[in-house]
């Protein structure tokens, strides 16, 4: 039976254990907003791909053609992203699970701790990930004069923008992932008694 | 038991102080000239915004350590140093990997997007830039440890 409940544990009747805590729907809804984020930044990031055929050289008359691709993989940044965000997405996924049908998990009353430390890594590495990111599309994107580092966003337009969409969608997964990581850090406070209660 | 505490979370944040510091400073002090092809140009922590902004980062986190210190134990402000803490540990692992991503390149070059690696005509600042990114990643850790102190101090405080 899913109680309707607002995130502030002080709303919380004194008498409920910390085991049983209520199913809190915004959570949950945050929660999947997030994993939607985060699949839809790994998704595109890893079909990320663009192939360009451009003349190389010119011999006499005839232009030699080179085939030349932009893939993620060539960037460890965007390699190191793609695999922050799967995480992040199967973190939110096995979070909603665990709501939703895991009332049975307790581990001695650690879940809501269990729960609270796994969202604060993700967070760390989904902002690892996105920090990463998006300096190399900078890099990508204006070059770097002094160290003579050509921009590549002029060549391979289409990859350039799937690249910085997937990582938007990754900060907005991210900030609300920081959302979530605080909610469930309130959730551990211990509930204090009813209000009405003298000083 | 509760002075304990507060006395492990205060070396905790002199030693991330420390860290940072050192970290923001060895970065702002990379700087090293090289002539290539008798062209001579210089190398230095301002020409790659990665690296401005892990020195940025890492100076502001040490200017809010620093602050932080002097925050009496069981102020009712702790619980939002606790949420502070958390933003400047996401922070820290922002900008130490965009440095490292960079640096990366910077080492081994892209050969598909035809980046040359730099770190062979500079290698001083290259070595330079590795112990700051070594500084920081200490201060990171050092960050994360505070981290769990200081929300373990705000969710269980009359643990005696």
């Amino acid at each position: 039976m899913a109680l309707d409940n607002e995130a502030k544990p002080e709303a919380m009747h004194g008498s409920t254990p910390i085991s049983k805590a209520p199913r809190n729907q915004v959570l949950l809804a945050l929660r999947l907003v997030a994993f939607f984020a985060t699949a839809a930044a790994t998704v595109v990031m890893a079909l990320n791909k663009q192939t360009k055929t451009m003349v190389v050289a010119t011999i006499g008359s005839t232009p030699i053609k080179a085939t030349l691709s932009a893939k993620f993989q060539h960037t460890p940044a965007f390699v190191y992203f793609v695999i922050a965000n799967g995480m992040a997405s199967l973190h939110n996924l096995l979070m909603i699970v665990v709501e939703i049908w895991g009332d049975k998990f307790d581990y001695k009353g650690l879940r809501l701790v269990i729960i609270a430390i796994l969202d604060m890594m993700t967070v760390a590495l989904a902002s690892g990930g996105d920090g990463a990111a998006t300096f190399m599309a900078e890099l990508g994107k204006n070059g770097n004069s002094h160290a003579r580092w050509n921009k590549i966003c002029d060549k391979f337009g289409s990859f350039c923008d799937h690249g910085s969409g997937a990582i938007i969608s990754s900060f907005a997964g991210l900030l609300l992932l920081v959302i979530i990581t605080a909610m469930s850090i309130g959730r551990l406070a211990k509930p204090r008694p009813a209000t009405l209660s003298p000083v | 038991m509760a002075k304990v505490k507060l006395l492990f979370g205060l070396v905790l944040r002199l030693l991330a102080i420390g860290a940072t510091v050192s970290a923001a400073i060895v970065m702002g002090t990379s700087r090293e000239r090289a002539s290539v092809f008798s062209i001579s140009f210089e190398a230095k922590y301002s020409d790659i915004p990665s690296f401005k902004y892990f020195m940025i980062a890492n100076a502001i986190v040490s200017v809010y350590s620093f602050l932080v210190i002097f925050l009496p134990g069981e102020s009712l402000l702790r619980r939002l140093v606790a949420g502070l803490d958390l933003v400047v540990t996401l922070l820290l692992t922002s900008s130490i990997s965009a440095a490292l991503a960079v640096a990366q390149v910077g080492k081994d070059g892209n050969a598909r997007a035809g980046w040359l690696p730099i770190c062979g005509q500079v290698p001083k600042y290259c070595d330079h830039v590795s112990g700051a990114l070594g500084a920081g990643f200490a201060g990171l850790v050092l960050y994360v440890m505070i981290l769990l102190c200081s929300l373990h101090a705000v969710l269980y405080p009359l643990l005696a």
